[in-house]
C-alpha cells in the first residue's frame, strides 16, 4: 500500500516541476540547472542514513562515507555556483 | 514514530522550499532569494534526518561532509564562467554517484523485502550508472579532454545493442534472485559502460542537449533512490530536477530543429554530405574606419553573439562598445540564440559576467519581429544561427531551424576571422547579401579597435 502513495506523490511533484519550470525564462536557464544540481544533492539525507546507521563493514562505510562526501560536493557546489551566477545578473541604474 | 512523524514533517516543509526556491527562479529580481530559500530547505532537511533517523556513526559522516562541503567551496569559487557546463557535468556525475552508493549500501545491509523493492534498485542503478560515466564523457567534451567530434566505430549499434540486451536479461535473472550480488554488480558494471558508448558518438555542438538529458537523468535516479530507500523527499526532489532536464532538453532541441532521437542516436551511420555550392560570390570586406563611420549614425544596434565570442575572450570588449554606442544615443540590445552558448543560457551568463545589463539580452523570438526596423546588426562569433537558407532553402541541412534574423538588419557587420564555415560544416550565404560587411580579424581585437575610433574620435 505504501507504493501508491509513493507514486501519487511522484506523480504530483513531476506536474509541479513542469508548472514550476516553464516559467523559467531562457535568460536564466543556466542558473537554473545549478540549482536542479543543488536540490538533486538531495541524496545527501539518504547518504546520512547510509553512513549513520548502516554503515557497519568495511564496504558499506566506504559506500556510505563517499556518498556523503559526493552529496555534499553537489549541495555546497551547487548552492555556491548559483549564487555566483545570479550575482551577476544586474540592471543598469 | 514521534521523532519520525517530526523528520517527515520537515520533509514537507522542505518541499516547499525548493518549490519556492524554482518559482523564485522565474524572474531575475527574485532568483537569489529562491537560490536562498532552496537552500534553507536544504538544510532543514539535513538537520531534521540527522535528528530523525537514529544516527549512531558520526565519524563518517562529519568525514564525507568536510572532504565534499570543502571541495565543493573549493571547485564552485575557482570555476570560470566559460567552464560551467563541464562544471555542471560533473555534479550530475557525483549526484547520480551518491545515489548509486546509496543505493549499493542499502542493498548490502537491508537486501530487498518485495518486488517493487528490486526493481526500483534495478532501475537505480541502471539510470545511476549510465549518468555517472555519461556525465564524466560530457564533462570530457566540454574540458577539451576528449575530442568534441563524435566517436563512431564499425559494429556499434550492434554493441549497444548487446550491451541493453546483457542490461536487460541480466536484469530479469536478478529480479528472480535478488540475492545474488553477482549480478547487482554486473548490472552495475554494464550500465556504467553504456554510459560511456552514449555519449562518445554525440558531437561537441549537441552538447547542450546531452547535459539537460543528463540533467533529467540525474533527477530520476535520485528519484528512484527515494523508492529503494522510502524516502517522500527524494522522490519529490528527483521529480521536480527530471522534469526541468525534460523541459530544457526540448527546448535545446526545438532550437536545433531536431529530435531528441536524432541528437542521442543520430551520429550512428549517417554522415552529412557537404554540399558544393554552385555559384561563388564574392563577399564584401569592411575596414574597421569605414564600420565605425556606419556605426557612429546608428540609432539601433543589435550584437548577435556566439560561443566564438567567449572563445576570443571578447566579452568585456563588447560591453565597453555597448556603452560608447548608447553614449552616442543609440539603443544597444543582445540577441541570444537558445544554442549560442555550451549548455542553455550559458551565453546570457558570459554576458551577465562582463556587466551587460540583463534587461539587454533579449531572446530570440523577443528580437526578431524588431530586427527590420535595426540599423546595424554585429554578428560576432556566430554562424549557423543567423543563416537564412533555414528559413527557405529545403536542402540546406539546417533548413527548419529557429534563426535571428540578422539579415533583415538595414546594414550587418560580420566579425570573423576567415571566410571558413561553422561547427555545422555549412556554407552561411548571409556572408554574400547587399546590406552584410565583412570585418576580418580577430572578434576581440577588432572590437577593441572599434572601441578605439569611438575614443578618438570623442576626443576631437
Amino acid at each position: 500500500m505504501e507504493l501508491i502513495y509513493l507514486l501519487f506523490i511522484l506523480a504530483l511533484s513531476i506536474f509541479l516541476g513542469f508548472a514550476l519550470i516553464s516559467r523559467v525564462p531562457p535568460l536564466l536557464h543556466t542558473p537554473l540547472m545549478s540549482e536542479a544540481n543543488a536540490i538533486c544533492g538531495i541524496i545527501i539525507i539518504g547518504a546520512l542514513i547510509a553512513a549513520g546507521t548502516q554503515a557497519n563493514s568495511p564496504l558499506t562505510i566506504v559506500l556510505g562515507t563517499s556518498a556523503v562526501a559526493l552529496a555534499s560536493f553537489n549541495v555546497v557546489g551547487g548552492y555556491l555556483v548559483t549564487e555566483r551566477m545570479l550575482k551577476m545578473f544586474k540592471k543598469k541604474s | 514514530m514521534n521523532s519520525v512523524f517530526l523528520m517527515n514533517f520537515v520533509y514537507i516543509i522542505s518541499s516547499v522550499l525548493f518549490a519556492f526556491g524554482l518559482k523564485f527562479l522565474g524572474s531575475p529580481v527574485s532568483a537569489r532569494k529562491g537560490n536562498i530559500l532552496s537552500a534553507l530547505g536544504m538544510l532543514l532537511a539535513v538537520i531534521a534526518t540527522l535528528a530523525g533517523s537514529h544516527i549512531i556513526n558520526f565519524q563518517w559522516i562529519l568525514l564525507g561532509v568536510l572532504v565534499g562541503a570543502g571541495l565543493g567551496i573549493l571547485v564552485a569559487f575557482r570555476a570560470a564562467m566559460t567552464q560551467m557546463p563541464q562544471m555542471i557535468a560533473l555534479l550530475h556525475g557525483c549526484g547520480a554517484l551518491a545515489s548509486v552508493f546509496v543505493d549499493w549500501t542499502a542493498y548490502q545491509t537491508q537486501g530487498t523485502s518485495d518486488l517493487t523493492d528490486v526493481i526500483t534498485l534495478y532501475l537505480s542503478i541502471v539510470i545511476g550508472g549510465l549518468t555517472v560515466t555519461g556525465s564524466a564523457i560530457a564533462w570530457g567534451k566540454l574540458s577539451e579532454k576528449i575530442t568534441g567530434k563524435p566517436i563512431l566505430f564499425t559494429g556499434q549499434k550492434w554493441f549497444n545493442t548487446a550491451i541493453i540486451l546483457a542490461i536487460l536479461i541480466l536484469g530479469l535473472m536478478f529480479i528472480l534472485d535478488p540475492t545474488r550480488h553477482d549480478l547487482f554488480l554486473a548490472i552495475l558494471g554494464l550500465s556504467c559502460i553504456f554510459g560511456i558508448f552514449m555519449v562518445i558518438p554525440i558531437g561537441g555542438a549537441d552538447m547542450p542537449v546531452v547535459i539537460s538529458v543528463l540533467n533529467s537523468y540525474s533527477g530520476v535516479v535520485a528519484c528512484t533512490t527515494g523508492f529503494v530507500i522510502h524516502n517522500t523527499l527524494l522522490i519529490v526532489v528527483g521529480a521536480l530536477v527530471g522534469a526541468n532536464g525534460i523541459i530544457l532538453s526540448i527546448i535545446m532541441c526545438k532550437a536545433m530543429n531536431r529530435s531528441i532521437t536524432n541528437v542521442l542516436f543520430g551520429a550512428f551511420g549517417n554522415v552529412v554530405k557537404k554540399k558544393d555550392t554552385a555559384e561563388k560570390k564574392e563577399a564584401k570586406a569592411i575596414s574597421v574606419e569605414d564600420a565605425f563611420l556606419i556605426l557612429e549614425n546608428a540609432k539601433s544596434v543589435v550584437v548577435i553573439p556566439g560561443y566564438g565570442l567567449a572563445v576570443a575572450q571578447a566579452q568585456h570588449a563588447v560591453r565597453e562598445l555597448g556603452e560608447l554606442l548608447e553614449k552616442n544615443s543609440c539603443d544597444v540590445k543582445y540577441a541570444i540564440h537558445p544554442v549560442a552558448g555550451r549548455m542553455p543560457g550559458h551565453m546570457n551568463v558570459l554576458l551577465a559576467e562582463a556587466n551587460i545589463s540583463y534587461d539587454q539580452l533579449m531572446e530570440m523570438d523577443a528580437i526578431n519581429p524588431l530586427m527590420d526596423s535595426v540599423d546595424v546588426a554585429i554578428i560576432i562569433g556566430a554562424n549557423d544561427v543567423v543563416n537564412p537558407a533555414s528559413r527557405h532553402d529545403k536542402s540546406s541541412p539546417i533548413y527548419g531551424m529557429p534563426i535571428i534574423n540578422a539579415d533583415k538588419a538595414k546594414t550587418v557587420f560580420v566579425l570573423k576571422r576567415s571566410m571558413a564555415t561553422g561547427f555545422a560544416g555549412i556554407e552561411n550565404e548571409l556572408f554574400y547579401y547587399d546590406n552584410c560587411r565583412m570585418i576580418f580579424g580577430d572578434a576581440k581585437q577588432t572590437v577593441q579597435a572599434l572601441v578605439a575610433e569611438f575614443k578618438s574620435s570623442q576626443q576631437h
